[in-house]
């Protein structure tokens, strides 16, 4: 095992070295890197929210905050810019979708072409529910006294019956097969 | 020459569908035994040619042979046995193979299990189910032919997408597959329902399992997905709500309402019409996922066909059976007789009301998949749907179910007591609220609320699946009480397994949401980055050769309390083949708690480093693998082995000395 500073300077120096060869494969970096955040932390915990609900607009469905193309970076650097700047959340989506329309937004907007969208589970949900009363309530009711059995009345009435039957039916064959 | 026999073998299992399609169900209509005789032979025949064809196309992939233009274009010579293999299903004409393998093996078990149907409803389902294997395999032939030949022959692969060099592609597929396709089977059953005319509580007895398979495989296959996209992709993240994940979120949302559904018309001969439907709507939605998927509609990794052509021909297929379907629902379902009676208070009830949440969700994501599809197309208008919509609109559709879903099984059949039930939940709810309490306490205060609602439900659910269980096994004392939980029937442990299961995985999500913390910076050798109690001290880099890619690797020595308990080495990775890097994350695994290591840019002699803390993630996997137990122990009840009727007379010594407890 390796103590952190145990390390002598030419092991250092080769180590950074071999850093600077995961250059040669530039891979997907990561989504928010240290140089884009702010120093405030309020502000960079405002600009992360902000940037789970935006949507790298080139990518396959992923958020700028988890995205690693240039764009979303440099949409994320939009972002923090007018936080910095002092807008309020609501400018900075608007700035955005001024700019990149409604598509970049990964929650949309309510208007007349998402009004279906957004009214639909809460319309689908009482629908259901009042299917269900109807349907509940044309059930024929249950007849007064009609308590049914508990589980375990039913499991004995069972049992009772099968041996009935076995009784009068002879012994059981011996594979059931 | 092999390839060419396998192409023959399509050619022939698509004939042979054709006879299964149409003998059987002729017979059975007829009432000619002789041709409804024909069911297992020709489903057996589809079944062997297809298993030939794909292992035909597999020894393709073991042996790289790049004249066949699939294996060309997703293997390499250097790749690994295991993803030579995997990598069969790893592309659109394989997977569409292997969609059409478990397809008819399905068509086969039917055929030759169950041998205690009426013969009639038997050959309908196989007819049925022939009609779904011809489809696919006229498909797979007109357009996706995995045997294609290229020449001349390349002298090397250009490799699989290193997203998918990986054991998950494996596991995924096969286990999302058997559970898409299984809801064929009960497609079949309810078509043959309709046919017949004939719909009673043996029906939902015979069609159950088929369910809970199915059920178990699709919620396997989707877990097992969401940890591989969590370990893989590199953000640790566990669910995207993308395209294709509610793809197959959807089946499952439909598959579960089913289930219970199914309970009910089983138990009580009710809901018949409702259950019918839902088996229609599970398949529908499996086929909506496989068009969705495949047609390339979705832009998204999973899309790797982006052929007009099949997008068309996946579209006739979905139009011809969904609508076909509903066309025989609208004409049929009214003769099907109402069943038994029961009270809106009742464990039919609450069955309704999870039948109501369940498929609103269920709706409520497939409008939110569609949605920005539909819209463009109308309006040319486009919108992104994403995660924040989903969670919006999802969590408080699963809160009231969840609240209510304890309560379901201390209800009785026909008609229940609900203060009695509540009685009996009072532990469940006090744990809940100090849960709850104490979270949101240790949460501070931007995500008390999160913490507090989540481990306050999940506990809630935990407890009262154990309660459930507990005061099934009647009074006396506990001693007494505790040798009489294995006699308890399996399908009450598969009950109580399946809820505690949803439980877990709450808690699992709950406390991710809540507690994970994460560090993003910058870090040279020997800098040290602290988080949750833990000091990663990046100590060197290396660079390691695998099979078909390099790595390299960054050494992070783990320690708490400053002793060293463990190193971590996550890694840049380059496949020269496809000269295309991925990101390999390093997780350390403390009980359910995990450490999540990732990589990235690299500047002056620095390597960005992205560190997570993920408290309790893994209960999200590993509570779909409780409920999935839960199905498997449901499957095992007595009461749905096949052969029914007889075990219950051979138990009657027992069964009649134990009635008169």
């Amino acid at each position: 095992m390796t103590g952190g500073g145990m390390m002598g300077r030419g092991m250092r120096a080769r180590i950074a070295a071999l850093f600077v060869l995961l250059l040669a494969f530039a891979g997907p970096a990561l989504a928010v890197n240290p140089d884009e955040q702010l120093a405030d932390p309020a502000q960079e915990a405002r600009a992360r929210e902000l940037s789970k609900e935006l949507r790298c607009v080139v990518c396959q469905n992923q958020t700028i905050d988890d995205s690693d193309a240039d764009i979303a970076r440099d949409l994320r650097l939009l972002v923090r810019e007018r936080i910095t700047a002092g807008d309020s959340d609501e400018e900075v989506l608007a700035f955005l979708t001024d700019r990149y329309g409604d598509f970049v937004l990964l929650r949309p907007p309510f208007n007349a072409a998402t009004v279906a969208l957004w009214a639909m589970p809460a319309l689908l949900l009482v629908l259901g529910l009042i299917a269900a009363t109807v349907y509940l309530r044309r059930r024929p009711e249950l007849a007064v006294g009609e308590r049914g059995l508990t589980a375990e009345e039913e499991a004995a009435l069972a049992d009772v019956l099968a041996a009935r039957r076995a009784a009068r039916e002879g012994p059981p064959p011996s594979d059931p097969a | 020459m092999l390839n060419e026999v396998g192409h023959f073998a399509l050619v022939l299992a698509l004939a042979m569908a054709l006879v299964q399609s149409v003998l059987p169900i002729v017979g059975a209509q007829r009432g000619d035994t002789r041709l409804m005789a024909t069911a297992a032979p020709s489903a057996g025949a589809v079944f062997a040619l297809v298993a030939f064809a794909f292992a035909a196309l597999t020894v393709a992939y073991i042996r790289s042979d790049f004249s066949v233009l699939n294996v060309f274009e997703n293997s390499h010579s250097a790749k690994p046995m295991v993803y030579k293999i995997s990598g069969v299903w790893g592309n659109h004409e394989g997977s569409m193979l292997l969609w059409v393998l478990v397809l008819a093996t399905f068509g086969f078990l039917a055929a030759v299990l169950g041998r205690n149907m009426p013969l009639s409803l038997r050959a309908t389902v196989v007819s049925v189910q022939g009609w779904v294997s011809t489809a696919f395999l006229a498909f797979i032939l007109a357009t996706s032919n995995p045997f294609e030949r290229l020449f001349p022959a390349p002298f090397e692969g250009q490799d699989l997408n290193p997203l998918l060099q990986d054991i998950g592609l494996a596991i995924h597929p096969p286990l999302l597959y058997v559970g898409y396709v299984g809801f064929s089977i009960v497609f079949a059953f309810a078509i043959a329902a309709l046919i017949e005319g004939r719909l009673d509580a043996a029906w939902a007895r015979w069609v159950r399992p088929w369910i809970l398979g199915s059920w178990i495989f699709l919620t396997l296959g989707i877990a097992m997905g969401s940890y591989w996209a969590y370990y893989e992709l590199g953000w640790g993240g566990w669910w995207f709500w993308d395209p294709v994940e509610n793809a197959s979120f959807m089946p499952w949302l439909a598959g579960t309402a089913l289930l219970h559904s199914a309970a009910v018309m089983e138990k009580r001969d009710a809901l018949k019409v409702w259950t019918i439907l839902l088996a229609i709507v599970a398949f529908s939605l499996s086929l909506l996922g496989t068009f969705l998927v495949r047609s390339g509609v979705l832009t998204s990794v999973h899309a790797f066909a982006s052929d007009p052509t099949r997008g068309l021909f996946i579209l006739m297929i979905l139009a011809a059976f969904i609508g076909g379907a509903f066309l025989l629902f609208a004409l049929r379902a009214g003769t099907l007789k109402a069943g038994g009676a029961f009270a809106p208070m009742s464990r039919e009830g609450a069955l309704v009301f999870n039948n109501v949440f369940l498929t609103t969700a269920c709706a409520t994501v497939l409008v939110g998949t569609l949605y920005p599809l539909v819209l463009e197309t109308v309006t040319g208008g486009k919108i992104s749907v994403g995660p924040p919509y989903f969670n919006m609109t999802f969590i408080p559709l699963m809160v009231p179910l969840f609240l209510a879903l304890p309560a379901g099984p201390l209800l009785a059949w026909k008609r229940g007591d609900a203060a009695a039930a509540a009685v009996r939940l009072l532990p469940a709810i006090v744990v809940a609220m100090f849960g709850a309490a104490a979270s949101a306490w240790l949460a501070g205060e931007e995500t008390a609320l999160t913490a507090a609602f989540g481990i306050g439900i999940g506990l809630y659910l935990v407890v009262g699946s154990v309660a459930e269980l507990w005061l099934r096994t009647g009074r006396g004392a506990a001693g007494a009480r505790l040798a009489r939980l294995p006699r308890l029937p399996r399908a009450m442990w598969g009950t109580a397994f399946g809820h505690l299961g949803v439980g877990v995985t709450v808690i699992g999500i709950a406390a991710l949401s809540a507690f994970q913390t994460e560090v993003i910076r910058d870090m040279g050798p020997g800098d040290t980055a602290s988080l949750a109690g833990y000091e990663l001290t990046l100590a060197r880099a290396e660079r390691v050769e695998g099979p078909n890619y390099t790595d390299t690797v960054a050494v992070f020595d783990v320690r708490r309390g400053g002793r060293v308990v463990d190193t971590l080495r996550p890694a840049k990775r380059h496949y020269p083949a496809r000269n295309m890097p991925t990101t390999e994350a390093a997780i350390k695994t403390m009980g359910p708690t995990q450490l999540y290591v990732t990589l990235g840019e690299v500047a002056d002699g620095k390597v960005v480093v992205r560190l997570f803390y993920k408290p309790f993630v893994l209960f999200i996997w590993i509570g779909a693998l409780i409920a999935a137990l839960g199905g498997v122990l449901s499957l095992a009840d007595r009461k749905l082995r096949i052969g029914l009727p007889a075990p219950a007379r051979r138990r009657v010594p027992q069964g009649a000395a134990g009635a008169g407890a």
